[in-house]
């Protein structure tokens, strides 16, 4: 809606400049003009920088793409467009209560992140974004919250914003990375991860991180995944060697550490958080070098649920800063810390900017 | 040709005996003796010529006229009987490899194909089983790897080298252990609680489904090349033995007949062994491949078709399993992009696709069986199936749902569950190929003891009858002496 609206009133603009520059009608419309230009003009450095990380927009469109939505969306600041936290119930969160339980899409096969512990004496869902989940329905049922109150979808990686356009769930948990093209299909929180992109590979292997030690080595990547786009883009502007070889691509990160295992590959990449998980299951494998992309994770959300966004940005104010055993930290401590330690940029949870 | 009559006489000499009873009255004005010259010494003349000369003079003479039908009919008949146990011997060798060569082997090459597609769902079952996995299973899986393993090696020594069987054989030996291998690790990841196990089950399943699979399906189709190129050797009527035996059949008649005209004699002992002998061959030959050909048609209509369709219907079912239980395993973590863009997970289009051709091959399988032993265990895995596939809609629903618990409860659990319709569908195919096997071997055994003993009946027999030709012939010629 705001986005139609902004459109319109440059298009007016527009119109109005072609009516002839007259009186305060001219005045206004020059006005706007330069706002635009200023805010074009401020906004184009970051918008080439992003250029880079976003390997999937060509450099032609990203320039059209931010020209149209420069005033809405840049990917530097995408993750601080979430609505301010609230308290109050609304349409979607009365809808869930009546309902009686939350749908939520998530991973299951996403070592300390989602996964069914088959060991477990439950055989229950158990992992970050688990965690994240119990702490937003725990807030949304209150007293007559129980475990029953929350189902688990096991939603693709490529169905997540389907399924919350359709309202198959009611929200993703889903290590999904905040972007402005899927912030233009899906409302997100407040970030309550951050990390990057990262290389995992053997602990005895030569390779030290994303540079020139990759160099003829087989470097394996989920399909359509941010980190094949930019492997790709490293290529081709020479930050990473020709002679890496991305031909690799699996359906499943998971796919990548079976092939590293395997010996069919000598490294993996993905974002930092995932490796973590990888590396988790693996003693002989760890992630090398830092980070080399920022990304937040969010939960995602239907469009039109800004009550529930409000109110999971409430859950998530609370969530980073408790220090008790359902807080942020206790979780962090508990699922991730072993592999990616205290000193990764993981370690402390992202500061929210609202909008 | 204008040679006096006396001088076709030969050069006298003791090696052209029939020549001095050469009488006079032959008439032939004629009888050609192209070679000669008057001058020639008999030394000169080749064998051939001299041959040449004796039959024509025999020709000319009622002795030698006889000696020529004797010797004719008695070539006609050990013709006959010579191409009639020569190409019955075919044909018998032919369907004794249907019985006891190329139908085994494509049994085998089923079982490798059945073998390996039930260890993969063995192996995905006690996955997604878990902790909860049984014993059974287990075992299931690894006898399964074992007969597969077993039946590669029959295969392997019956395969021609450099054969595409042979090929196929050496590439599922190679696959074998790869996929072991892979699901010994997604075990012991599982083991672990680790979900890279999950990833290590869909990539034997992979290994499974889309190398191992389709090779062992490649084998199995050349095993039925060969065993239809057995039955085609088998089936063919003797054609050049029958048209033979008709012609010696004729010489006889013929024989007899001019016999009875220049002596009024109806019957010549000789000549009616002869013909009963070459009549009985004759008979045996076309009666016993209507009978054989009628065992092996039957066998191949009844036996052959329902059991590939059969053999078709089981790996349907076995791969549609599978992926029921991949489903679970996968929990989302692959999906398809079909024709129409549409995007579905991987396992539960494959297992709809799997269903469908179950669902076609019991069809099929019912038309083809030829009676209610045949049709009853094909209707009991057709319900098995309708009831599979209404469970199935339950998993489903209870997986969408989020009810991951009520769906693995449904697919492996013990009461209510697909496994249930799943093993009723297997026990029930398995009971139908135990079936049209058997209905098999009954007709194609039938078929081949329709010829047994032709060839040496038909060898001897036809030895008899040329024997009988000559004796009646020199019967005749006796009383030229």
């Amino acid at each position: 809606m705001r986005a139609r609206s902004d459109l319109f009133r440059r298009l007016s603009a527009v119109r109005r400049v072609r009516a002839g520059l007259r009186g305060w009608g001219g005045v206004g419309a020059m006005a706007v003009v330069c706002v635009l230009a200023v805010a074009f003009v401020l906004l184009l450095p970051l918008t080439q920088s992003r250029g880079e990380a976003g390997a999937d927009l060509g450099g032609q469109q990203t320039v059209q793409g931010t020209q149209a939505r420069a005033p809405k969306c840049d990917e530097a600041t995408v993750q601080d467009q979430s609505p301010s936290p609230s308290d109050a119930d609304g349409t979607t969160i009365d809808a869930i209560k009546t309902r009686g339980y939350l749908n939520v899409g998530v991973d299951q096969n996403s070592y300390s992140w989602g996964y069914r512990n088959p060991n477990g004496s439950s055989g229950a869902l158990e992992g970050f974004d688990i965690d994240v989940v119990t702490a937003i329905a725990k807030n949304i049922f209150g007293s007559s919250y129980s475990p029953e109150k929350v189902r688990f979808r096991a939603i693709p990686t490529d169905q997540r914003i389907p399924a919350i356009q359709k309202k198959t769930v009611d929200m993703v948990v889903r290590t999904m990375t905040i972007n402005c093209e899927r912030a233009a299909k899906v409302a997100f929180s407040a970030p309550y991860f951050v990390t990057g992109q990262q290389v995992l590979a053997p602990k005895v292997s030569t390779i030290t991180g994303h540079n020139d030690t990759l160099a003829d080595k087989k470097v394996c990547s989920a399909k359509g995944s941010t980190a094949y786009e930019r492997l790709d883009a490293d290529k081709t502007a020479h930050t990473l060697p020709a002679s890496v070889d991305i031909k690799d691509t699996v359906p499943n990160q998971l796919d990548c550490l079976v092939k590293l295992q395997l010996g069919e590959t000598d490294a993996v990449v993905t974002d930092g958080a995932l490796a973590a998980s990888l590396a988790a299951q693996d003693p002989t494998v760890e992630l090398k070098g830092a980070a080399f992309t920022t990304e937040y994770y969010g939960v995602a959300m239907n469009l039109n649920a800004t009550d529930l966004v409000r109110r999971v940005n409430r859950v998530l104010e609370t969530y980073r800063t408790s220090t008790g055993p359902d807080g942020w930290h206790a979780s962090y401590t508990k699922w991730l810390l072993p592999t990616l330690r205290a000193d990764s940029k993981s370690a402390d949870p992202p500061t929210p900017h609202y909008k | 040709m204008t040679q006096p009559p006396k001088s076709s006489t030969a050069p006298p000499g003791t090696a052209v005996p029939t020549m001095p009873a050469l009488p006079p009255q032959s008439g032939r004005s004629g009888a050609p003796t192209p070679r000669r010259t008057p001058d020639a010494t008999p030394a000169r003349r080749t064998a051939l010529a001299e041959g040449v000369d004796q039959l024509r003079a025999a020709a000319t003479t009622e002795p030698g006229r006889l000696r020529a039908i004797g010797a004719l009919l008695a070539v006609l008949v050990v013709a006959f009987g010579a191409v009639a146990a020569w190409q019955t011997d075919s044909r018998a060798t032919a369907a004794g490899d249907v019985l006891h060569h190329s139908q085994p082997l494509s049994s085998d090459a089923a079982d490798i194909y059945r073998s390996l597609a039930d260890a993969n769902t063995m192996a995905a079952s006690g996955y997604l089983a878990g902790l909860d996995e049984t014993p059974a299973t287990r075992t299931q899986y690894e006898k399964d790897v074992r007969n597969a393993a077993s039946k590669l090696v029959t295969a392997a020594a019956n395969a021609d080298p450099g054969s595409s069987s042979a090929t196929y054989i050496k590439q599922l030996n190679e696959l074998l252990p790869e996929y072991k291998g892979l699901v010994e690790s997604a075990r012991a990841n599982n083991r672990q609680g680790f979900p890279v196990g999950g990833a290590y089950l869909r990539a034997a399943n992979d290994t499974m489904q889309n190398q191992m699979l389709p090779k062992a399906q490649d084998l199995y189709k050349n095993e039925n090349e060969r065993l239809s190129a057995d039955y085609g050797n088998a089936t063919p009527y003797p054609w050049f033995a029958i048209a033979l035996g008709l012609l010696a059949l004729g010489g006889l008649t013929w024989a007899q007949r001019r016999n009875y005209q220049r002596t009024n004699r109806v019957l010549n002992g000789g000549l009616v062994a002869a013909s009963a002998a070459t009549a009985v061959v004759l008979l045996w030959v076309v009666v016993g491949h209507t009978v054989a050909r009628a065992g092996l048609n039957d066998s191949y209509d009844h036996g052959v078709k329902s059991l590939t369709v059969l053999h078709d219907a089981r790996i349907a079912s076995l791969k549609a399993r599978s992926d029921e239980n991949l489903i679970l395993v996968s929990r989302g973590s692959e999906t398809t992009t079909l024709p129409d863009k549409q995007v579905v997970d991987t396992y539960d289009w494959g297992y709809d696709q799997q269903i469908a051709a179950l669902g076609k091959g019991l069809k099929l399988a019912d038309s083809l069986a030829d009676d209610s032993a045949g049709r009853k265990p094909v209707a009991v895995a057709n319900s098995s199936m309708k009831v599979w596939i209404s469970r199935h809609a339950k998993v489903s629903e209870n997986n969408e749902l989020g009810k991951y618990d009520d769906a693995r409860e449904g697919v492996i659990g013990a009461k209510d569950a697909t496994a249930e319709c799943f093993n009723s569908v297997d026990a029930s195919l398995n009971s139908a190929l135990i079936q049209e096997t058997k209905e098999f071997q009954q007709s194609a055994g039938d078929g081949l003891d329709a010829m047994t003993g032709l060839t040496v009946g038909a060898a001897v027999l036809a030895a008899l009858g040329a024997a009988g030709a000559v004796l009646g012939i020199g019967r005749r010629l006796s009383e030229y002496r």
